[in-house]
Formats: structure tokens, C-alpha cells, sequence
């Protein structure tokens, strides 16, 4: 649509042209714009603390709540016996975290631009910095449950992996995933409002199909390695069973598997980021 | 190309298509129902070009103002400029730092205290931290905010919120600005700020692009105009020409007559159809300063539509200010009109017009519960002449400031010993 041209003179010239169906992702003005995203993130940490009784450490209960539950009904009433004989508790507890990131972000991410709808009809800025502030001020959230996992883990004796220096690319993948899924969302939301009201259920199933609650091993086990494939499609697999497996000598998820989910996610990722810029173009008439 | 155009616009052009799925958001499911039941036919599409040849070049430095009436196509020229939408067609070429300011304060958030606002404020008008940081005391100064500069901005009076938020965008230094009405905001004394703060920017070489229905300080700001008139330029060139354009341009809607008039707003189930004004139960041309006079607007009911009470709402303004003069309204006055009959009359009889000589414009609207019925801008024109208002046995003609409405006063002058005017002085809140 618009492009900052270097021009002859002293002035920098600006470009406005009608879009062309596609356009170049210009992550380059994202960059230009990264005070914006800075000030925007800290705009929802500030609101988000400011708001909540419990501060901060509703980053914290958060987690442990969901965890104390799983550990309650699959620990103790169903007996679930996670790998390599580690408590439910630890296992739980390892798989919640990442996952309420993953699930927070989508919503809120997906319900970002409706919400800043004054913003967007009023001002020029890149539109990908609502969805991605979202994203950011949640990582600190993220980063304080991380310590609850590791106190909850040390606090029943288990041991950490020696390969725990790769939790963090496990987790990457699951925030770029998480990013994606989001950004789309709330492109689409811009125009079919009910959407909204579709991404619960999104998430829901996601869950389900995630190893939240059991190990992709077992997956593996009961229905043969080649579903173990197709399993893998959804990221969210790798990002928790490799999570458990560099944090809490888990089995490992098989490398193929890793491979499927981050191709899967990069799809995800250009998928979303082109549908997010060609619909951006109307946010404005549209909002 | 001359490198000292700040602003080149070629055959700007702006679409929207009014069908079953622009304009405005729907839900997944409908659209699929759409798609399921339309299968195999094209889907039949209004287009609606609300902006059309947009052409026109501003030097570096210079200050246009563009003019025009609702829905001429302004605000989304304003929007194409500033990059919210894109044009269908054409393109624009910004030479410099472009700065935009739609409306002030957007982006302000109630939770965050004034200081937070101004960081995240300035950063969506693309400032950077460093300039805010170093700006940051003129601009709490200058917003006249002092102590509440840490309060969260939910617990300022409207007012500070205005002076804040137009204080940030003030100190914006873009070198093409691009504002929308900014100045009709807050008290006389900070409009009067906000207007020093635009005639500096065009002095220090900023070039401006000014969007306003306020002709006086089109006429006090710019040194060129642009008139759009349904999507186009009606009238480009110097100020007064212009605006000459516009005011022809008024005179003539007003010559069609209100029953024809299509540049009106509301749903029909209530239209105004004529007007003129009486005097002692005659028809007059112009009332007179100081003498009782009736605007009588006739109106027309949708047979089919059900109507239980209206509103009316005579505002009467002089060509181009928004801001009226009197404010007439039915609703202020307690008078209720729970039957509407299909034909009517509405009558508003105002005691000894204050109104100096002069040329008035009446906006007349009409609404009800939840909705609006019509309302037509410039509906009438109202020529008022010299009278004799405060009853000193002479017409008293064009003494007055155009904008000073007459009020029946009375002035008296005492001695008083002198130690009681000091007393009153120490006991004023002032002092």
C-alpha cells in the first residue's frame, strides 16, 4: 500500500498507492514502530496489574490452580502414571504453563483489534503491533509461571534434564505458533465478529488435541507412529512433549515430529502474516 | 516535479461498494448462508466513489485549508492522507515526516496516569521516546496539567484530557501536518493557544494541510482552499474565492427548496418541507432586531410510520461556524409533542430577536426516542435587520460584533466610601 522511498532531496518521501492483492510483509516498519509495540506492551502489563487484586501473583495461582485440579482428578482419582515414574503433579504443572500462554494469547491477540478499533480508525501505525503487544506483555506472565514449574519440580525431588538449555526453543516455537494462530484470528475477527465467540471452541479442541493432560508417548503407543505424524501437525504437541522431555528427561518426541511442527508453524506464521496484511488495508473502512 | 511540493495528489479516488458484505462486519455464519444461497449467481454490488479526480499540489511551507459539507468527502480524503485507508485509485506522493492528528486523544486510556498517556500517546503519533522525553516538561506545561501529571487520567475533568492529549499532538514536529477540527476544542483561552501553536508551525516551514467547517480560521490560517463537493473538488485556489464558492454554493441548496434537498440526514419518518418566519401572525422576509418574531418550520409524516413524540431543534450559526448562536430547542424548553399530525406546522416564537443585523444560517433537526427523523444543515436562511433593541428610539444598525447576541441590560453607577471597596476586595475569592 504505502512505502517510505528514499528520495533525492532531504525529505524522505511517502508513497500512497492503492494496495495490490499482495503485498510485501514490511516487517522492516515493524521494526521502525518498535517503540510503539514497547509502549503498547507495557500499556497491557500496566492495565492488566493495575486492574487485579492479586498483582502479579495471579501469574502465579493461575497455573498452580490448574495444576492442583489435573494433579486432583488424573493424579489421584484416575491414576494416571506419567513416564519414567515422575509425580502427576510435576508433569501437570509442566504442561499447564505453556499451555494457558498459548491459550491467553490467542484470545486476547484475536480480540485485540476490535478492542482498539478507535486506535485503528484515528491513527497510522502498523496494525500487527496490537496483536503482538498482546503476545509480548504475556511472555512476563510466562517467564514468572516458568519459576513456579522449576520450584514445583525441584520441590518433589525430581531432577532437571541436562538438556534444559533447550526449554527455550521449545518454547519459542510454541509462542511463534501462538503468535500466528492470534494474528489470524484477529484479522478475521475485523470482519466476521462472530469469530469471537469461535475461538474458545478453538482453543477447547486444541487442548484436547495437545499434550496437556497425557504424554505424546502415549500417542505414539496406542495408535502407531504414523498418527504420531499427523499429531504433530498441531505445534503444541512439540512444544510441550519437547518441553518435558529437555526440563524433565521425558522420552524425546522423535525428531521427525519436531520437524513436522515447526514446518506446520512456519506455515501457520506466512499463512497468517499475508492474510493479515492484505485484510489490513481495510480495517479502517471495516471497523 | 519541483522538489519544493510537500504534497502532490494525482487522481485520488476512493470506492466503497454498499452490498451484502462491505461497510460494516458480519458473522461467519451469515456470510456462508450468503455464499451457500447466492451459489452460481453474482452477487449484486452498489458502488459508492466518495472520493473521485482528487487533484492537487500544496508547496513546502504552505497551509490549505479544504472545506465542504457533511459528506463531501473530507474525512476520507483526511484518512487517505494519513494512511487509515488506502485509495482505490491515484496515488499521493508526501514529501517529509508526516504527522496526522484525526482527533485528539485517541489512544488515551482512563486506567493510565497523564505521564504514562503522554509516552503512549506520542508514540502512536510516531514520536520517538528520546523527543518526548526531552519535550516532556513543555508539554505537561502547556497542557496547563501541573500536579495530576501521575493521577490516572479517569480522574481528570474532561477538559484536562482535551489539553493534555492536544498537547502532545502539539508538539509533534512532522514536517507535513495533516489536522482534522483539532481547534474547536477545549476553552477560548487554549483554542487560542491551540491557534498560536498552528500559525508557528506554518512559520517555521511546516507545510499543513487544515480539514475544517470553521471558515474563520480557514481564512485566518491558510493561504489556500480546496472545496469538495460530493467526492470532488468543487473550488480550488485563494482563500476568499473559495469560500465565495461556498457560500454560493449554500445560497443555492437553500434556492432548491427544503422539500427537494438531498443532503439530509435521519430516517423520513419526519420531514421538513418549508420554512419561513412571521411577525404578529404575518408572513416576513427578515425579522428585526428587538421585535418579536416565529420561525415556522411545515413538515410532512410518513403516513406508514408510527410516531409518538418528536423533538425540534432550531440552531441558528452565521455560514461556516459550527457553533451556534442560539440553540433553539424543544426539549430544553420542556414542550412536549406527543401527537405528531400528518401535515404540521412547528412554531418557535422568540421574544425580542437578539440577533444583530446580519446573515443567519438555521439547522433544523427533528428527533425522537432513539432516533433520528431529519435533519437538514442550512435548512433556512435568516436575514435579520437593524432594529431598535434597547428602545432608544433609533435603529441601531451593524454596531454590534456579528457573533454578540443583544440581551436586555441596565447599568447603574454609585458612589461608595472607600473602606468598604477594600473590604470587598479582600473578601473576593480572586484576590
Amino acid at each position: 500500500m504505502s512505502t517510505p522511498e528514499a528520495h533525492a532531496g532531504d525529505f524522505p518521501e511517502l508513497v500512497i498507492r492503492p494496495p495490490s492483492r499482495w503485498s510485501a510483509l514490511q516487517l522492516g516498519e515493524l521494526w521502525h514502530h518498535r517503540e510503539l509495540i514497547y509502549f503498547l506492551t507495557k500499556r497491557e502489563l500496566q492495565i492488566r496489574y493495575k486492574q487485579s487484586f492479586f498483582g502479579v501473583s495471579w501469574a502465579i495461582l493461575q497455573p498452580l490452580a490448574f495444576a492442583f485440579m489435573f494433579a486432583l482428578v488424573f493424579g489421584e482419582i484416575f491414576k494416571t502414571q506419567p513416564p519414567n515414574g515422575i509425580p502427576y503433579p510435576v508433569f501437570a504443572v509442566a504442561g499447564v504453563v505453556p499451555w494457558l500462554f498459548f491459550a491467553t494469547s490467542i484470545q486476547t491477540a484475536a480480540g485485540s483489534l476490535v478492542l482498539d478499533a478507535n486506535l485503528i480508525a484515528k491513527v497510522y501505525f502498523p496494525r500487527l503491533a496490537l496483536p503482538l503487544s498482546k503476545g509480548l506483555s504475556l511472555l512476563i506472565d510466562l517467564a514468572i509461571a516458568l519459576g513456579v514449574v522449576i520450584v514445583v519440580t525441584l520441590l518433589y525431588g525430581v531432577g532437571i534434564s541436562s538438556n534444559v538449555w533447550l526449554v527455550p526453543a521449545f518454547l519459542l516455537l510454541g509462542v511463534v505458533t501462538a503468535f500466528a494462530l492470534g494474528t489470524l484470528l484477529s484479522a478475521i475477527n475485523v470482519k466476521y465478529r462472530d469469530v469471537q465467540l469461535v475461538v474458545p471452541m478453538i482453543v477447547q479442541i486444541l487442548f484436547f488435541a495437545s499434550p496437556v493432560l497425557y504424554s505424546g508417548t502415549q500417542v505414539g503407543n496406542q495408535a502407531g507412529e504414523a498418527w504420531r505424524y499427523i499429531y504433530s501437525i498441531n505445534p503444541m504437541a512439540s512444544v510441550l512433549d519437547g518441553m518435558r522431555w529437555a526440563l524433565l528427561n521425558q522420552p524425546y518426541p522423535g525428531t521427525l515430529n519436531i520437524l513436522i511442527s515447526c514446518a506446520s508453524a512456519l506455515v501457520i506464521l506466512l499463512g497468517a502474516l499475508f492474510y493479515f496484511r492484505r485484510a489490513e488495508n481495510f480495517f479502517a473502512d471495516l471497523i | 516535479m519541483s522538489s519544493d511540493v510537500a504534497v502532490e495528489v494525482r487522481g485520488i479516488g476512493k470506492r466503497y461498494e454498499i452490498g451484502a458484505d462491505q461497510g460494516s462486519y458480519l458473522l461467519l455464519t451469515e456470510r456462508l448462508t450468503q455464499r451457500v444461497k447466492s451459489f452460481g449467481r453474482a452477487q449484486p454490488k452498489e458502488e459508492f466513489w466518495a472520493l473521485r479526480d482528487i487533484d492537487f499540489e500544496l508547496e513546502r511551507g504552505k497551509t490549505l485549508g479544504i472545506i465542504g459539507h457533511n459528506g463531501a468527502g473530507k474525512s476520507t480524503l483526511l484518512k487517505i492522507l494519513s494512511r487509515i485507508t488506502p485509495p482505490t485509485e491515484g496515488e499521493a506522493h508526501l514529501r517529509g515526516r508526516v504527522g496526522a492528528l484525526l482527533e485528539v486523544g485517541t489512544g488515551f486510556h482512563p486506567e493510565l496516569t497523564g505521564r504514562e498517556n503522554v509516552f503512549l500517546n506520542g508514540a502512536i503519533l510516531n514520536m520517538k521516546r528520546q523527543e518526548i522525553q526531552r519535550r516532556f516538561e513543555e508539554i505537561v506545561e502547556f497542557a496547563d496539567i501541573g500536579p495530576f501529571i501521575d493521577t490516572p487520567v479517569k480522574r481528570y475533568s474532561s477538559g484536562m484530557q482535551l489539553r493534555l492529549a492536544f498537547s502532545v499532538a502539539a508538539h509533534l514536529e512532522p514536517e507535513i501536518l495533516i489536522i482534522d477540527e483539532v481547534l474547536s476544542v477545549g476553552d477560548l483561552a487554549f483554542q487560542q493557544k491551540c491557534l498560536g501553536r498552528m500559525e508557528t508551525a506554518s512559520r517555521e516551514g511546516r507545510t499543513v494541510v487544515f480539514i475544517s467547517h470553521n471558515l474563520p480560521s480557514v481564512m485566518n490560517l491558510c493561504d489556500q482552499a480546496i472545496m469538495l463537493s460530493e467526492g470532488r473538488i468543487a473550488a480550488t485556489g485563494r482563500v476568499p474565492d473559495v469560500i465565495d464558492h461556498y457560500v454560493g454554493d449554500v445560497s443555492s441548496d437553500i434556492e432548491r427548496g427544503l422539500r427537494d434537498r438531498k443532503n439530509r440526514d435521519g430516517n423520513g419518518k419526519l420531514r421538513f418541507v418549508d420554512a419561513h418566519f412571521e411577525r404578529d401572525g404575518r408572513t416576513v422576509d427578515s425579522p428585526t432586531s428587538g421585535e418579536d418574531f416565529e420561525i415556522v418550520f411545515t413538515f410532512d409524516k410518513d403516513a406508514e410510520a408510527s410516531l409518538r413524540g418528536a423533538r425540534f431543534n432550531f440552531s441558528i450559526h452565521i455560514l461556516g461556524d459550527g457553533t451556534p448562536i442560539l440553540d433553539l430547542d424543544s426539549g430544553l424548553t420542556g414542550s412536549n409533542f406527543a401527537e405528531i399530525p400528518p401535515h404540521g406546522e412547528v412554531r418557535c416564537k422568540i421574544d425580542r430577536c437578539p440577533l444583530p443585523a446580519g446573515q443567519y444560517y438555521i439547522d433544523v433537526r427533528a428527533d425522537a426516542v432513539g432516533e433520528r427523523l431529519d435533519a437538514v444543515h442550512h435548512a433556512a436562511e435568516l436575514t435579520v435587520t437593524g432594529g431598535d433593541f434597547y428602545r432608544r428610539g433609533a435603529a441601531q444598525d451593524r454596531i454590534m460584533d456579528y457573533r454578540t447576541v443583544l440581551v436586555d441590560h441596565s447599568w447603574s453607577l454609585e458612589p461608595v466610601a472607600e473602606h468598604r471597596a477594600a473590604d470587598t476586595a479582600a473578601a473576593s475569592p480572586l484576590a
